[in-house]
C-alpha cells in the first residue's frame, strides 16, 4: 500500500481511552443495555486501559442492541476456542470483546514466546489432520452444518393452549407447553453457539495457510501488494456467488419466456409473483424461482450480525428488485454475467509472473503454497453462506416469532422489541410469560418492559449518532496478530494511517483492495435498508459491505469501506465484479457524505475528496 | 553500395545494419515495435565518413593526433581544441547537409521545431567500457542549419582531450572511428524522470523503480535534485511505497520558444507528487514493455510532455527518451529470502512464530 509523506508533528501517538469517552447526549446508563463482562468495567481500569482494542466495524457497522450481542460474544468465544483448545496455533489463543457505546472493540490474545513453541508440535498433529484430511473432514462439516439448519427450523414459538389436551392426561405426560417454549428458546441459543463453532471450525486453518503464502511472497517480492496474493489464491466459481448467479438466471429466464414485462415494474413484490403465476408460462418461471429460493434465498442483504438483517427469502421485493435491475440490463445489451474467464485469465497471468521472476525451488515452494491455500480458500468464503446467511437467517426468524409471541401477550410495544433485551434478560421474560400463564394470572412483563424498552430504543438511537473511533488506547509498536492482520485487516500500517487520519483533513488512505480508478457522488450506506437509494453511477462509501449486496455492484463505480482487508467481503465482491476498492480507510463513511464527489483509487488505496 | 545519411526511427530500417549507432539503434528498435518514442531520425556514420573523407579531414586530424603525448595534460588539451575547431570550420558536405535538413523538416511543419542533438557512437554504452556522458549533447536546437551545426559540434565531441584520453586507456583504437547522431524531437516534458526494472536497493526483480522530477530530466540524471521515488509492483503495475521530496528547480521551455531556462518551482507544487498514480502505473508499464522486448533488467529515460491531458485517453502520455540494458543486478546474485520452504503445518508452524520478529 502507499505510503505517502505523513505529517510528521501535531499527530496522535494513542487512541481515546474508553474510560475517558463522554456518551453522547441521551445515552446516559448505556452500559445497563449490555452484559457486564462485554462492557470496560471500572473496577478493571489498569487492565483494559493497558490493552489496544480496535473497533470491529468489520462485523457490526451500526450500534448493537442488547440480544445482538450473541454475535460477538459467540463469535469471539468459537473463534478462541479452535486456536486455544483444538488446533493450538502456536502465536494466538483468541480475541477479547468488550462494548464500547454499542459499537464492538476486540483485543487479540497472544502467546509468549516460549508457549508458543511448545504448542508447535500439538498443532502439527491436529492442525495437520485437518489439512491432510480436509475434503473429508470439510463434507462431514456440511452434513453437520444442514443438520444444525434443519433441528434450528423445526423450532416453533406458537402460542399456549388454554388448557393442555386430553389425550395428554390419558398418556400421563405430566408436562406442559411451557416445556417446549422455554426448552425450544435454549434450543435456539444452543444451536446458535453450534453453528458458531462451525463457523470457525476450518475458517481458523484457512487463514493460517493464506497467511503462510502471504508471508512468503511478502518475503520473496517485498512490499506486493495484499490484493495481488489474494488474486492468486482467489477462487471464481464459489457458492457465495450462487445467490447473485441464480438472480441472473431468473432475469434470463424471464426475457427468454417473454415475462420481461411482469418482472420490470417499479417496487416488485408479492404481486408481481401473483402476475407472474397467470401469465402464460409464468409456472415454468415459478418452478425456477422456487428451486432457486431453497437454498440460494437464505441469503441477508445484510451481514447475519443483526435481528432487522432482511433476507431473500423473506421478503420477495430484494430479489424481485435485483432481477428487475437485471433485466433492465439485459434488455439494453449488457452481459450481467461475471467475466469469468477474464478473472481466471487474469489469475493465471498474475500468478505465472511472480513464478516466473522466482528460481525453480522458489517455485516450487510458490507452487506447494499455492495449492493449500487454494484448497482452503473456498471454504474462506463460502462458509458465510452456511453459517451468517443460511443458519443465521433462520435463527433471526425464530427470535423474531419468539418476540412476536410475547409482543402479542403484551411485553412490548413492537413486534421485534425483544431486541432491547439481552438473551438472558429475554429467558427471564419468557419465563415470566410461561409461569404467568401457568397459574392463571398476569405475568409481570407486561409493566415492567414496555417503559424499559422505550428509555433502551431512545439510547440506542443516541449512540447511533456518533461513530465509533477506529481504535481504543495505545496501539502496541507491531501488529503481529495473524488473527488481527489476516481476518481484520489491522496492520501496523493501518494503525498508523488512523492515527495519522485524525490529525488531518485531507484526503483518505485505505488498502488497495481492488485495482482501477473511478470518480463520482459518494452514497453513504449504513445499513442494508439504505440500499435502496443507491443509484446508477454513485460510489458506494459504508462502514462496511455484505457479498449480498452484490446486485448493487451492477449499479455503482466503486466501493469505499471504513474496515475490511484485502480479504474482506468488500474487496472480494469487488474484484469479482472489477470494481475499484479501498477497504480499511477507518473513517470514509463519516467524513464524506452522500452527494461529495470523490475519487477512488483501488490501485493505490487512495480516496480523495473532489469538492 | 548507396550512401544513407540519415535513417528515420520509423522507418523500420534493420537496426544491426543501420550504420547508427547504439543509441539510435535502441529507439529504432522500439519506435519498431510500437512503443511510443518522439519521432526523430539517425545522422548515420556513413554521413561522419563522408564529412571526414570529402575534404581530406581524416588526414589532417590523422596528423595532428599522431603522436600525442597523453600525459601532457595542456599539450592534449592544445592539440584536441585544434582539431575541433578544424572539424566545426569544416562546411558539411552538401548531400549530408540536405538529408539532415530534409529529415528535419520531416520532424515539424514549420521547420523550427526544437530537437535534441545527441551523439550515437558505436562504441558507446558496450556493456564493458562506459563512454556515456563522454560526448556533446545539445537541447533545444531549432533551425536546420542549427541541426545540422550541432550534428558537426556531436562529432567535433568526440575530440575533447577527456575522449581521447579515455579511448587511449581503454585500448580503443583511433582508427576507423566514426560516431552517428540522433536528432530527436524535444518533449516539453511537464515531468521526466528514470526508471528500472529492477529495485537498485536489493535486486527484487518485481519491482520497478521510478525517479521523476518536474520539467526535463536533464537535472535530475544528473543529480542535481533530489526526485520523487516511486516504488511500483510489477506485476500488477501498482505502487507499493512513493516518496514525495520537495522539488526546488525545474529545466523547462522558455516561454518564448528560445530555448530552456531553469527556474525556481512555485511553492504550492514542491512537494506535490510530480506524477498521477495513473502516471505512475503508465511509466512502469512502459519500462516492463522495454524490459520483455530486450529480455533482461533496463533502465530507461522518460517524458511526459507539458501539453498532454490528465485524462487524455488519446495517444500515450509516457514517452521512451532512451533505453539501456541494467548493469548492476543483472551481474550480481541477490540475496536469498527467508522464505519458510514447503507448504502445509510446519511451514505454516514456522511463519506464524516468525511473525513477531519481523519487520511489519
Amino acid at each position: 500500500m502507499a505510503t505517502q509523506s505523513r505529517p510528521s508533528s501535531g499527530q496522535r501517538t494513542s487512541f481515546p481511552s474508553p474510560y475517558e469517552q463522554p456518551a453522547p447526549e441521551g445515552a446516559e446508563g448505556w452500559q445497563s443495555l449490555y452484559p457486564y463482562n462485554m462492557l470496560f468495567q471500572p473496577e478493571r481500569r489498569a487492565v483494559d486501559e493497558a490493552k489496544f482494542w480496535f473497533c470491529d466495524s468489520q462485523h457490526w457497522p451500526t450500534v448493537l442492541k442488547p440480544f445482538e450481542t450473541i454475535g460477538p460474544e459467540l463469535s469471539t468465544k468459537c473463534l478462541g476456542q479452535f486456536n486455544t483448545r483444538h488446533f493450538l496455533v502456536p502465536p494466538a489463543n483468541g480475541v477479547e470483546c468488550r462494548i464500547h457505546q454499542g459499537y464492538v472493540y476486540h483485543h487479540p490474545l497472544t502467546v509468549e514466546r516460549d508457549e508458543a513453541a511448545a504448542r508447535v508440535p500439538e498443532f502439527r498433529r491436529r492442525a495437520g489432520y485437518y489439512f491432510a484430511h480436509w475434503d473429508a473432514l470439510l463434507d462431514n462439516w456440511k452434513r453437520k452444518v444442514l443438520t444444525t439448519i434443519r433441528e434450528l427450523e423445526a423450532l416453533r414459538f406458537t402460542e399456549l393452549p388454554d388448557v393442555q389436551p386430553y389425550e395428554e392426561i390419558e398418556r400421563g405426560v405430566g408436562l406442559d407447553a411451557t416445556e417446549t417454549l422455554l426448552g425450544g428458546y435454549d434450543q435456539l441459543l444452543a444451536l446458535c453457539h453450534r453453528a458458531w463453532q462451525y463457523h470457525f471450525e476450518f475458517l481458523n486453518l484457512g487463514y493460517a495457510a493464506y497467511l503462510d503464502l502471504f508471508q512468503a511472497c511478502g518475503q520473496w517480492f517485498p512490499g506486493i501488494p495484499d490484493q495481488a496474493v489474494a488474486t492468486m489464491v482467489q477462487g471464481v466459481d464459489m457458492e457465495l456467488f450462487r445467490p447473485d448467479d441464480e438472480l441472473k438466471r431468473l432475469a434470463k429466464l424471464a426475457v427468454e419466456l417473454g415475462l420481461e414485462h411482469l418482472l420490470t415494474v417499479p417496487g416488485p413484490g408479492q404481486d408481481t409473483l401473483d402476475a407472474v403465476a397467470l401469465a402464460p408460462r409464468g409456472r415454468d418461471w415459478l418452478d425456477a424461482w422456487e428451486a432457486a429460493r431453497d437454498p440460494w434465498f437464505n441469503f441477508t442483504s445484510g451481514n447475519g450480525f443483526y435481528a432487522d438483517d432482511r433476507y431473500w427469502r423473506d421478503d420477495p421485493a430484494l430479489p424481485l428488485g435485483y432481477i428487475r435491475d437485471y433485466v433492465l440490463r439485459l434488455r439494453r445489451g449488457e452481459n450481467v454475467d461475471r467475466r469469468v474467464t477474464e478473472l481466471v485469465a487474469e489469475r493465471d497471468r498474475i500468478t505465472g509472473e511472480y513464478a516466473a521472476l522466482l528460481d525453480p525451488a522458489q517455485r516450487t515452494d510458490l507452487e506447494a503454497k499455492l495449492r493449500l491455500a487454494r484448497k482452503v480458500y473456498p471454504y474462506v468464503e463460502n462458509h458465510n453462506f452456511y453459517i451468517e446467511h443460511w443458519s443465521m437467517g433462520v435463527f433471526w426468524r425464530k427470535t423474531r416469532q419468539l418476540s412476536a409471541l410475547l409482543h402479542r401477550a403484551g411485553f412490548w410495544p413492537g413486534e421485534s422489541d425483544m431486541l432491547y433485551l439481552t438473551r438472558d434478560e429475554a429467558r427471564g421474560a419468557l419465563f415470566d410469560f410461561a409461569s404467568g400463564w401457568a397459574r392463571g394470572s398476569a405475568p409481570v412483563g407486561p409493566d415492567h418492559w414496555p417503559p424499559e424498552v422505550e428509555r433502551r430504543r431512545r439510547i440506542v438511537r443516541a449512540l447511533a449518532t456518533r461513530r465509533p473511533e477506529p481504535a481504543l488506547n495505545r496501539p502496541p509498536a507491531a501488529v503481529t496478530e495473524p488473527f488481527s492482520i489476516m481476518l481484520w485487516g489491522i496492520t501496523s500500517e493501518q494503525v498508523r494511517s488512523w492515527l495519522a487520519d485524525c490529525a488531518t483533513t485531507g484526503d483518505l488512505r485505505g488498502l488497495a483492495a481492488s485495482p482501477g480508478r473511478a470518480d463520482g457522488p459518494a452514497r453513504i450506506v449504513h445499513s442494508p435498508a439504505e440500499l435502496d437509494l443507491v443509484r446508477d453511477g454513485e460510489i458506494l462509501v459504508a462502514p462496511v459491505t455484505a457479498p449480498s449486496w452484490a446486485p448493487v455492484f451492477g449499479r455503482i463505480r466503486a466501493t469505499v469501506t471504513d474496515i475490511g482487508g484485502v480479504m474482506s467481503h468488500a474487496a472480494i465482491v469487488c474484484r469479482e465484479y472489477s470494481l475499484p476498492a479501498v477497504t480499511g480507510t477507518g473513517s470514509a463513511s463519516t467524513r464524506i457524505r452522500t452527494g461529495q464527489r470523490i475519487l477512488v483509487d483501488g490501485t493505490a488505496g487512495t480516496v480523495t475528496l473532489l469538492d | 553500395m548507396t550512401h544513407q545519411h540519415t535513417v528515420a526511427f520509423d522507418s523500420g530500417a534493420d537496426p544491426s545494419t543501420a550504420r547508427v549507432g547504439g543509441k539510435c539503434a535502441g529507439l529504432l528498435t522500439m519506435t519498431g515495435c510500437g512503443i511510443p518514442v518522439p519521432p526523430g531520425f539517425a545522422v548515420t556514420t556513413d554521413a561522419f565518413d563522408a564529412m571526414l573523407d570529402g575534404g581530406g579531414l581524416r588526414a589532417e586530424i590523422g596528423s595532428l593526433s599522431a603522436g600525442l603525448d597523453l600525459s601532457d595534460t595542456a599539450g592534449t588539451e592544445r592539440r584536441t581544441a585544434e582539431i575541433r575547431r578544424l572539424v566545426t570550420e569544416r562546411p558539411v558536405p552538401p548531400p549530408v547537409a540536405m538529408a539532415v535538413t530534409a529529415a528535419y523538416q520531416v520532424l515539424g511543419d514549420a521547420g523550427d521545431v526544437p530537437v535534441a542533438v545527441r551523439s550515437s557512437a558505436a562504441t558507446e554504452d558496450l556493456p564493458t567500457v562506459s563512454f556515456a556522458g563522454q560526448y556533446d549533447t545539445y537541447l533545444w536546437v531549432r533551425g536546420a542549419d542549427a541541426v545540422v551545426d550541432a550534428v558537426r559540434r556531436c562529432w567535433a565531441s568526440l575530440w575533447t582531450a577527456r575522449a581521447v584520453t579515455y579511448r587511449a586507456a581503454n585500448g580503443v583504437s583511433e582508427q576507423g572511428l566514426s560516431m552517428a547522431v540522433g536528432v530527436q524531437r524535444m518533449v516539453d516534458a511537464r515531468t521526466a524522470g528514470v526508471a528500472l526494472t529492477v529495485n537498485p536497493a536489493d535486486g527484487d526483480p518485481s519491482k520497478i523503480v521510478i525517479d521523476a522530477g518536474w520539467g526535463l530530466g536533464g537535472p535530475l540524471v544528473s543529480g542535481e535534485m533530489t526526485p520523487d521515488n516511486y516504488v511500483v509492483d510489477k506485476v500488477l503495475l501498482v505502487p507499493v511505497r512513493t516518496t514525495v521530496s520537495p522539488k526546488h528547480h525545474e529545466l523547462v521551455a522558455a516561454p518564448d520558444g528560445s530555448g530552456l531556462v531553469r527556474r525556481a518551482v512555485e511553492e504550492a507544487r514542491r512537494t506535490v507528487p510530480c506524477l498521477t498514480p495513473a502516471e505512475v502505473t503508465e511509466v512502469a508499464g512502459l519500462a516492463k514493455n522495454v524490459e520483455r522486448h530486450y529480455g533482461c533488467p533496463q533502465d530507461i529515460e522518460w517524458a511526459i510532455a507539458r501539453t498532454s491531458t490528465a485524462d487524455g485517453d488519446s495517444g500515450p502520455r509516457v514517452l521512451l527518451l532512451q533505453a539501456r540494458p541494467e548493469t548492476f543486478w543483472s551481474r550480481r546474485p541477490r540475496a536469498r529470502a527467508a522464505v519458510v520452504p514447503g507448504a502445509g503445518v510446519s511451514s505454516i508452524a514456522d511463519t506464524m512464530l516468525g511473525l513477531g520478529t519481523l519487520p511489519t
